[in-house]
């Protein structure tokens, strides 16, 4: 089945704090978005792809998340998992900011 | 290197990620992991939850299914024991009489529960926890209404406790301890565990000893010290574990609590490594004190680290121990070794969520512990876990109890 993509407004510019992340639920869905030190901002899934834990109540270092439950860990960039226990990545959105607002591709 | 394997002994947590790390890091001789259960590795940690109270049939968290195991050109042996080493000739012999011969040779073969033994008693019908067919022996058993008795108030016990619980049993836990959690964290944390377990009905008998148990028709009945009888339909023993060291012993290996390693978990034979729950080792930064853990995440980050040392890395192992337990809504974490620090100090996240830090004689972070709801601790617990990392970062225990200051900032500063 084709997805229908749409730009979804997720939150201002600066409710993320420089390297930290954010939870963003639309619809059913749930995301997590991401600010780096530099300034830059990313989106993927809410939850890890280990175990059913939120990554947005997780530790933000550099261009890594780290899951708050067993510190499995993302580079949130690309999505890659990063360290055991998560052996299956992580989904990206493209992220777009305008008017000083995030926007996110879902 | 010859075109001789590695061989692991013990296909758990350990075994299997040392197994991935060795391939991962260039390792292309033959790698042979052997199990003595049938299951192909999974993990532990949902036994005591999860595996208990899921709705469906419940089904093993594998950890290495056999396509990754095939990817990773990993051979493994499951429903055997190795019986023997031959150190001289360097091979393991097996339970079904094959030999392998092994270039180095990692032993990771965990712990088993500690035996309940009563003078006079028939304990054969005790339950324990180890492995996912005794999770699911539990879970048969665990029928709403059922009476289940839990001896040992440690986690295994505690988190079992709680399942029951959630799953509509009365539960009456028995510890010959003066508190609940006794070696594992703080009174502190302790007295607030106990008191979610006495919100949801858990019944306690502290400080008293069993002086019997017999089999009745219906189940167990269990006598106190004081005399107090309690019948119940199921029994859970959970009072600590033992490493698993007899094939090391008789191979000659040193033991000390568990298999002698060094800070590179190599045994008393360089050829030999040790890792996991069965091995203790030398921890650099709390003064080369040896310790031994039984923990998930330890068993995960040493298997991965003595693979690198197997293919001559010298690297040691200087991760600071951390674990959790679950126990209905609430959970708590640990990192670093409380028992190190001679200093207290709390930051109340709020009403339910505590952060406690432990401090040494010079104000170095040795060891935090937090109990609450894992989205408020968990962080904080990481944070800490790196400030310990730092060398045992010095702080001010006024800033550590101040939620204003935020521990990101103390980090690296």
């Amino acid at each position: 089945m084709q997805e229908l993509l749409q730009w979804v407004e997720a939150c201002e510019a600066d409710a993320i704090d420089e390297e930290d992340v954010i939870r963003f639920d639309h619809g059913d869905r749930t995301f997590a978005i991401y600010r780096t030190a530099k300034g830059s901002y990313y989106a993927t899934d809410g939850y890890c792809t280990h175990e059913k834990f939120h990554l947005s109540e997780g530790l933000v270092m550099g261009t890594i998340i780290e899951c708050p439950k067993h510190n499995g860990r993302f580079d949130y960039t690309t999505g890659a998992a990063k360290r055991t226990p998560v052996c299956v990545d992580l989904r990206t959105y493209p992220v777009k900011l305008e008017h000083n607002k995030v926007f996110i591709q879902i | 290197m010859s075109d001789l394997g590695m061989v692991i002994v013990g296909a758990g947590e350990t075994g299997a990620r040392a197994a991935v790390e060795l391939r991962t890091a260039g390792w292309n001789g033959p790698i042979t992991l052997i199990g003595k259960e049938p299951l192909a590795p999974y993990e532990r940690p949902p036994l005591s939850k999860f595996t208990l109270i899921s709705e469906e049939e419940p089904k093993p968290a594998t950890i290495l299914d056999e396509v990754r195991l095939s990817e990773h050109n990993i051979g493994w042996i499951p429903n055997n024991q190795v019986v023997g080493i031959d150190r001289v000739n360097h091979s393991v012999e097996l339970s079904n009489g094959q030999q392998i011969r092994y270039e180095r040779l990692l032993l990771a073969t965990g712990a088993a529960p500690r035996k309940l033994t009563i003078e006079g008693s028939d304990t054969t019908g005790l339950l324990y926890l180890r492995t996912f067919a005794d999770a699911v022996a539990l879970r048969t058993r665990f029928q709403p209404g059922k009476h289940i008795a839990v001896i040992g108030a440690g986690f295994i016990g505690l988190e079992v406790a709680a399942s029951a619980r959630e799953l509509g049993c009365s539960v009456t836990v028995i510890e010959v301890g003066p508190r609940i959690l006794m070696r594992g964290v703080p009174e502190e944390i302790a007295r607030i565990v106990e008191a979610r377990h006495r919100m949801a009905g858990v019944r306690f008998k502290l400080g008293i000893s069993i002086q019997g148990i017999m089999n009745t028709s219906e189940g167990h009945l269990i006598t106190l010290a004081d005399g107090t009888d309690i019948p119940c339909d199921t029994v859970v023993v959970g009072i600590g574990a033992i490493p698993e060291t007899s094939l090391a012993a008789q191979s000659g290996l040193t033991i000390e609590n568990g298999i002698y390693t060094d800070e590179y978990l190599a045994t008393s034979d360089n050829d030999i490594f040790a890792a996991g729950d069965c091995c203790s080792f030398p921890h650099k930064l709390y003064g080369g004190r040896r310790i031994r853990l039984e923990a998930w995440r330890n068993a995960q980050d040493q298997g991965t680290h003595v693979a690198h040392n197997m293919l001559g890395a010298s690297k040691p192992f200087v991760d600071i121990p951390w674990f959790w337990s679950d126990q209905y809504d609430q959970t708590l974490q640990v990192t670093g070794l409380p028992d190190s620090g001679v200093l207290t100090v709390c930051r109340h996240l709020s009403e339910r969520d505590k952060l406690y830090f432990h401090l040494s004689g010079e104000n170095r972070l040795v060891a935090a512990s937090a109990v609450g709801l894992n989205a408020k601790i968990a962080k904080d617990i990481r944070l800490a876990e790196m400030l310990i990392h730092q060398n045992q970062a010095v702080l001010d225990p006024i800033a550590l109890q101040n939620t204003e200051v935020k521990l990101k900032s103390l980090v690296n500063a």
